[in-house]
C-alpha cells in the first residue's frame, strides 16, 4: 500500500478532471486567503528581521499549500503537532496573526510568555497546536500518545503530526512511527519533504526512495503527494484522517514540495541551493497554482491578486505594531511555569532577583544575534 | 497494616492510584501479563485490563516520548523504565520535553507523568544494571526527582508523584526491592513530595543519604552510637526540588556533616548538599563535610561491593568528622 508516484489534483492549467473538493467556494476562498496570510506574515517578518524589530523567522514560501490543505482535512476537536514551518494550520483553522505576533515579539501577551524564540508557537483554541520545540523529531510520539489517549476514550479525534525530511532522521521518527504501528492510534504523519534540512539536500537524509516507503517498515499505509497542488493534499489527508477515525490506525503521507526561502532569517540559501533549481520550483508556486484553480471555477481574476494580498497585509502589519506595543513579560515569569507551584528555591531565586534590580537597576539586554 | 517488602508496597501503590483513577495507565517493557522484571507490576494486566497496564516495543524514548502526549492528553501515565541504566534513549524526552513543556506552553500544556525505574548496585549487575544517574535529572528544572528507603515511603511517595501535576522520576532503590520488609499502611494515603524524613536522631553530626544509603547509615550509625558518638540520619527523599530549609537545620543542629551516595562524587548530589551548606550555615560548621559516595569510575561487577559505599567507609567519615 506504498504509492512513491505523487497524488495530484490540479493541473498546470488550473484544471482537474472533475475533482470534488468538500470545500465551498467561500471554503476554497479561506484557503486562499490563508496562503496569502501566511505569505504576508513571511513578508513582514522578513522586514520586521531585517530592521531588528524581531529577532528570527521561518519562512514558509513554498509550502503554503501543504500547510493549508492538510489543516483543511482536520475538525478543530482534532489535534495539531506542527513544525516550526507550519504556522498556515493555525491561521486556517482561525488563530489570529496578532496571536502569533505576541510571540514574535516574546511579549507580555505571547502565550509562551516571551520564553521561546519567535515560530515556537503554542495554542489550545480554536484547535489545538500543539507548543512547539526546537529539537527535531520530539514531538512525534507526542502524537501518538495523545491519540493513545483518544482512542481509550473513543473519542472520534485524530492527530495530525507534522514534520519534515530532515525530521524522518530522528529518533522521534522511528519510536513514533513504530508505537503508532504496534497500537493503531488515530495518527495522520505528515512529513513535508521540502528538499532541505537547512542546508542539507534530502538525499543527505535518506537512500530511500523517497519518504512514504519508509510506512511499509511500520505496517502503516504510505502516501505520496505533490505537496504544492492543495486538493491532492486535502484529498490524501482526509483519506488517512477518515481511516484514522475508523479505527484502523496511523497513515505516512511525504508531501513533496520546496522551501523557496531559507531556513530562516538567518541563513543564506543561495550559498547552497542551485539557482536553476529554484527557479523550476517557483514555476510551480503553490499559490499561482491554486489561483489557476480559482480561476477556472471563475471565483478569482488576475487583479484579485493584489487587492487579497494587500489585505491579508494590512492585517498582519496592524498585528506587528499592536504586539509592538505590547510591553515584555514581567520578571516574575521566569520563575513561574516552572511547576505548577513555585517551589522555595524558586521563590529565594525570584526574590533575589527582584532584589538586585532595585538596588543596582535592571539587566541590560545584549546584542547577541542568533546565528541559524 | 499488612508488612510488604519495598516492592510489593510499589506494587501496591499501582493498584490503589489505578483504582483511584481511571486515567492511571501503567506501562513499558515486560510490564504486562509478565508483570515488570522485578515484579513491580504483577498483577495490574489482569485486574485493570490491557489498555490499562501493557507492553511497549523496546524503545525507552517512545515510552517516554507518548507518556508525554499521553499527559498532556487527560491521561496519567506512569512508564516503567526497566534499569536506570536504560533511561538515556529518553533522556531528551525527559529534558527537552516533558520538564520543559509547562514553562514553554506558559501553562497551556503539561505533563502530568512519573517515570518510575529501578536504580543502584548490588545485585552483581556490572555497568550496564546498576547506576545511579540521579545527578544528571537533578540538573533539569522542570521535573521533580524522587527516591523512596522504605516500603511505606515508596507507596505514599509514589500515590503522591502520581497525583503531582508536574513530571515525577521515580527511582526505586532495586537493591532493597526485598531487602526489607515492614508495615505498608492499606489503601490511599500520600506521603508529601519535598519533605525529609528524620530516620534518626542525634545530637554529634548529621549524616544526609537516600535510597539504598539508608541502611547502610543506619548501620553504620549504630556502630558509631556503640563508640558514643550519636548520628541523626536524614532520608532526603525527594531531592528535586530539595527541602533546603530541612538539609540547613539538620545540618546545624550539630554542625558536623556527613554525606552519603552511591552515585560518583564529582558533581554528584552530595555537591550540592555541600554547597548549600557551606553557603547558608557555614559559621555553624565544626568540621568539614564529608561526602562518601561512589567512586568516580564506571560501576564494576565483581567488586562492586568496594565501589559501593558500605557501613565502613560511611562509620569512617562520621568519626573523622566527629574528632575534628
Amino acid at each position: 500500500m506504498t504509492a512513491t508516484q505523487p497524488v495530484s489534483v490540479i493541473e498546470p492549467d488550473g484544471t482537474t478532471q472533475g475533482h470534488d473538493p468538500g470545500l465551498s467556494d467561500e471554503g476554497l476562498l479561506h484557503a486562499y486567503r490563508t496562503m496569502l496570510t501566511v505569505r504576508a506574515f513571511d513578508d513582514t517578518c522578513m522586514k520586521l528581521q531585517r530592521a531588528g524589530r524581531i529577532g528570527f523567522s521561518i519562512p514558509n514560501k513554498g509550502i503554503e499549500a501543504t500547510q493549508v490543505g492538510a489543516a483543511s482535512a482536520l475538525r478543530r476537536t482534532d489535534w495539531l503537532f506542527p513544525s516550526y514551518r507550519d504556522f498556515g494550520m493555525a491561521l486556517y483553522h482561525g488563530v489570529e496573526p496578532v496571536e502569533m505576533m505576541h510571540n514574535m515579539y516574546g511579549n507580555a501577551r505571547d502565550t509562551s510568555k516571551g520564553r521561546q524564540m519567535p515560530v515556537h508557537f503554542s495554542f489550545l483554541d480554536p484547535i489545538h497546536f500543539y507548543s512547539i520545540s526546537s529539537p527535531i523529531g520530539t514531538h512525534l510520539p507526542h502524537a501518538v500518545g495523545a491519540a493513545y489517549a483518544m482512542k481509550v476514550r473513543g473519542e472520534d479525534k485524530v492527530a495530525l503530526v507534522s514534520f519534515g525530511d530532515g525530521g524522518t532522521s530522528s529518533l522521534g521518527f522511528h519510536s513514533g512511527m513504530n508505537f503508532a504501528g504496534v497500537w493503531k492510534v488515530p495518527v495522520v504523519f505528515l512529513c513535508q519533504n521540502n528538499g532541505w534540512a537547512i542546508s542539507c539536500p534530502s538525499e543527505a537524509q535518506t537512500a530511500s526512495d523517497g519518504y512514504a516507503v519508509k510506512a511499509m517498515a511500520y505496517g502503516m499505509p504510505g502516501v505520496t503527494v505533490d505537496g504544492n497542488d492543495l486538493l491532492a493534499v486535502r484529498q490524501v489527508v482526509s483519506e488517512a484522517v477518515e481511516r484514522a477515525r475508523a479505527g484502523e490506525g496511523p497513515t505516512l503521507i511525504e508531501a513533496r514540495t520546496f522551501r523557496m526561502g531559507g531556513h530562516s532569517t538567518s541563513d543564506d540559501p543561495t550559498r547552497y541551493v542551485p539557482a536553476e533549481l529554484l527557479a523550476e520550483w517557483e514555476e510551480r508556486d503553490p499559490v499561482a497554482r491554486f489561483e489557476r484553480y480559482l480561476e477556472a471555477r471563475g471565483l478569482w481574476k488576475p487583479e484579485d491578486r493584489d487587492r487579497l494580498y494587500a489585505e491579508a497585509a494590512a492585517k498582519v502589519n496592524a498585528a506587528a505594531k499592536e504586539a509592538e506595543g505590547v510591553g515584555p513579560p514581567a520578571l516574575e515569569s521566569i520563575f513561574t511555569d516552572v511547576y505548577a507551584d513555585v517551589p522555595a528555591h524558586l521563590r529565594r531565586q525570584g526574590q533575589a532577583t527582584f532584589d538586585l534590580a532595585r538596588r543596582k537597576g535592571d539587566a541590560a539586554a545584549g546584542d547577541g544575534e542568533f546565528p541559524l | 497494616m499488612p508488612t510488604l517488602t519495598l516492592v510489593q508496597a510499589v506494587n501496591d501503590a499501582l493498584k490503589t492510584a489505578m483504582r483511584n483513577d481511571d486515567s492511571v495507565v501503567v506501562f513499558g517493557e515486560d510490564v504486562g501479563p509478565k508483570g515488570g522484571v522485578f515484579l513491580a507490576t504483577e498483577g495490574l494486566t489482569s485486574e485493570f485490563g490491557e489498555q490499562r497496564c501493557f507492553d511497549t516495543p523496546l524503545s525507552e524514548d517512545g515510552i517516554v516520548g507518548t507518556a508525554v502526549g499521553m499527559a498532556m492528553n487527560g491521561l496519567r501515565p506512569v512508564a516503567e523504565i526497566q534499569f536506570q541504566d536504560f533511561i538515556f534513549p529518553a533522556f531528551d524526552q525527559i529534558v527537552s520535553e516533558a520538564a520543559k513543556l509547562r514553562y514553554r506552553s506558559g501553562g497551556q500544556y503539561t505533563a502530568p507523568m512519573v517515570v518510575r525505574t529501578p536504580y543502584g548496585g548490588g545485585i552483581r549487575g556490572g555497568l550496564y544494571h546498576s547506576q545511579s544517574g540521579e545527578a544528571y535529572f537533578c540538573h533539569t528544572p522542570g521535573l521533580k526527582v524522587v527516591i523512596p528507603s522504605t516500603p511505606a515511603d515508596a507507596k505514599g511517595l509514589l500515590i503522591a508523584s502520581i497525583e503531582d501535576p508536574d513530571p515525577v522520576l521515580f527511582l526505586e532503590p532495586k537493591a532493597l526491592y526485598r531487602a526489607v520488609k515492614a508495615e505498608v499502611p492499606e489503601g490511599h494515603y500520600t506521603t508529601p513530595l519535598s519533605t525529609l524524613r528524620t530516620v534518626r536522631k542525634g545530637t554529634d553530626v548529621t549524616v544526609f543519604c537516600y535510597g539504598a544509603m539508608v541502611p547502610v547509615c543506619e548501620k553504620a550509625a549504630e556502630q558509631a552510637a556503640a563508640s558514643g558518638t550519636e548520628c541523626a540520619i536524614v532520608d532526603l527523599r525527594t531531592l528535586l526540588p530539595l527541602d533546603e530549609e530541612g538539609v540547613l537545620e539538620a545540618a546545624k543542629q550539630t554542625g558536623r556533616v556527613v554525606v552519603v551516595h552511591e552515585a560518583p562524587r564529582f558533581c554528584g548530589f552530595g555537591a550540592e548538599i555541600s554547597a548549600l551548606i557551606a553557603e547558608n550555615a557555614i559559621e555553624y560548621m565544626e568540621a568539614p563535610i564529608a561526602r562518601v559516595t561512589g567512586f568516580d569510575t564506571p560501576f564494576p561487577n565483581t567488586l562492586e561491593h568496594h565501589y559501593m559505599p558500605d557501613h565502613r567507609r560511611v562509620l569512617d567519615a562520621i568519626e573523622h568528622v566527629a574528632a575534628y
